[in-house]
């Protein structure tokens, strides 16, 4: 029983995401016995896929199948699924995911999960954790259906590349019948080559205890230097300090990075729903009181404005001396 | 133009989740219930100043029992013209998108506008099954939308930026923060919503696809390590080489 995972690409190099998934298809296709393909949109470095376990490639390259246009890629997901004989559909849970796996589960009929964080328990049936509860919780949740789709939360598992190639074949698909009206008129910012939060390792988020957007220089130099992407809490993006993307939290982005960097934020519920997947976290408020400090790794008690530049030329010089 | 707001129940954003029956199901015991806030903030709000700019209703619409009246009269209260309540318990996304398929399919709706996921179950599902159901097309996480005449024209979030798309009426979109701000209703509004139609109408028996089997939190944190604000090179070092997150 084959599984076949779903690898968008962006400037036509597979998403980060995308090999993350095709890494858990691969896990999951070896329990199951059978084979990892992957269908990939337009991808020109397909191949990278064999590192993390895909033994195969279906490449479309048909610009008009994008996830702008999900009923195309569900079309193309039906198409090479029949010709592989899969059962198993995993997607990354991004925007192409969100886009795409829940249009292909109404369609097919095939239960949907996503969210995921853990491979299948097989024992009774196909059971998956998921967050549930902006991260507060975790559920454990069986797909019934024979035909199962998995969403894999990015940034849950990692990326391990080993050796292994992938043969990679063309694969077309008609999609001239298929018209729903869509047209890209533009694209902004989505070149960036800051690393979009969802799929960040490392995070310098900060919050009102900034006192204003003026000061958010040492912030952006911390990031520099780390190579991490900038993220705020809510009332910061909701007075406007800084843009709403960059919003962290139950009712923003969800994140999981391997480091969490929380600048003058003091930890409300809301904020550490979306933020308390991370593997470390490191708190830096002057308020020793701040509740944030009981979900923290780490914790500097201290004046932003004295702690950060020192900080900063901390991680400089650790920097320099290693590269 | 004629909007259907899909809408859920969940539990306040400040509310301590817990669970009861072995770990098998939430514990509602205490629990404040909201308009899941991406529903109400983002898509019944902009629904609302579409129809007040350019004319015609919003109706919301409820999977669930009637233990969900109180959000959705909260929902007729913001400005709603009609609510329904399609009567069944919502067990999985793809029941929820089947029931509202199956009550909208021949209502002649121009656009359906839900949050781009809930802060319960967190599924981002419901939309794209929902477009599926009633072949439309699918705008997912719009942090725009723009109607003129018979197009929208929506900001579709994607990592690191957006797209913006032009798509042809109606569809069903799904909103993120920055498609409108959050309203609080007025007394007048609330008054109003009394005596709003609450249609509730059967189920056409979806099945569901999944099964939620068990719950659990995650596990607590070890205590926090404290690090001297004046020693800043103690805190990189104990990243590398404890942590080894650098």
């Amino acid at each position: 029983m084959s599984v076949l995972i779903v690898v968008d690409t962006k400037n036509g190099e597979v998403k980060k995401s995308s090999l993350e998934a095709a890494q858990y298809g691969a896990s999951v296709a070896a329990s199951l016995g059978g084979e990892a393909v992957a269908l990939t949109l337009n991808a020109n470095n397909a191949e990278v896929l064999g590192t993390v376990g895909v033994n195969k490639v279906l490449n479309v390259t048909d610009a008009s199948v994008s996830a702008s246009d999900p009923q195309k890629v569900v079309a193309a997901i039906v198409a090479a699924a029949n010709k592989v004989g899969a059962k198993v559909v995993v997607f990354a849970h991004d925007s192409t995911g969100k886009a795409v796996a829940p249009r292909l589960s109404a369609k097919s009929g095939a239960g949907l999960v996503t969210n995921v964080t853990s491979l299948p328990n097989l024992a009774s049936g196909f059971v998956v954790s998921k967050n549930v509860f902006s991260g507060k919780a975790h559920a454990d949740v069986n797909i019934l259906s024979d035909e199962k789709i998995v969403s894999i939360l990015p940034n849950a598992f990692g990326v391990k590349a080993g050796e292994g190639s992938a043969s990679v074949e063309a694969f077309s698909v008609d999609v001239s019948g298929i018209n729903s009206g869509i047209t890209v008129k533009e694209v902004k910012g989505g070149n960036s080559k800051v690393v979009p939060l969802p799929e960040a390792e490392l995070v310098v988020s900060a919050g009102r205890g900034l006192k204003g957007p003026e000061n958010w220089g040492m912030v952006e130099e911390m990031a520099e230097i780390l190579g991490a992407t900038t993220a705020c809490s809510r009332p910061v993006a909701d007075i406007g300090w800084r843009p709403h993307h960059e919003h962290v939290g139950q009712t923003g982005v969800a994140i999981r990075p391997n480091l969490y960097i929380a600048i003058g934020i003091s930890g409300a519920i809301q904020h550490l729903a979306g933020v308390n997947g991370s593997k470390v976290i490191v708190v830096i408020n002057k308020d020793p009181e701040a509740p944030f400090f009981k979900a923290a790794d780490y914790g500097v008690v201290g004046d932003a404005f004295e702690v950060v530049p020192r900080l900063n030329e901390a991680f400089r010089k650790f920097k320099a001396a290693n590269g | 133009m004629k909007i259907l707001v899909p809408i859920s129940k969940v539990p306040d954003t400040t509310s301590k989740i817990a669970f009861t029956d072995g770990d098998s199901k939430f514990n509602e015991e205490g629990i404040q219930w909201i308009v899941n806030p991406y529903d109400e903030w983002y898509a019944l709000v902009r629904a609302l100043e579409l129809v007040e700019a350019g004319g015609g209703t919003v109706t919301v619409i409820n999977v669930g029992d009637a233990t969900a009246d109180p959000v959705i009269r909260k929902a007729l209260a913001l400005g709603a013209n009609e609510a329904v309540r399609v009567d069944v318990n919502p067990s999985d996304s793809y029941v929820i998108a089947k029931e509202i398929a199956a009550y909208a399919n021949d209502k002649g709706f121009d656009m359906v506008l839900l949050g781009k996921e809930t802060i319960s179950y967190n599924g981002s599902e419901v939309g794209g099954m929902l477009a599926e159901f009633m072949n439309l097309p699918y705008i997912s996480l719009a942090s725009k939308l723009e109607v003129n005449g018979d197009t929208a024209t929506l900001d579709r979030s994607i990592e690191g930026g957006s797209e913006v798309v032009e798509v042809k009426l109606p569809l069903v979109a799904s909103a993120s923060k920055g498609m409108a701000e959050q309203r609080i209703p007025n007394m007048r509004g609330i008054m109003a919503a009394r005596s709003k139609p609450l249609t509730v109408v059967p189920a056409s028996g979806a099945e569901a696809k999944t099964a939620y089997v068990k719950y659990g939190l995650p596990a607590p944190k070890s205590a926090v390590k404290l690090v001297d604000p004046e020693n800043m090179d103690e805190l990189v070092r104990l990243l590398h080489e404890e942590a080894k997150s650098i």
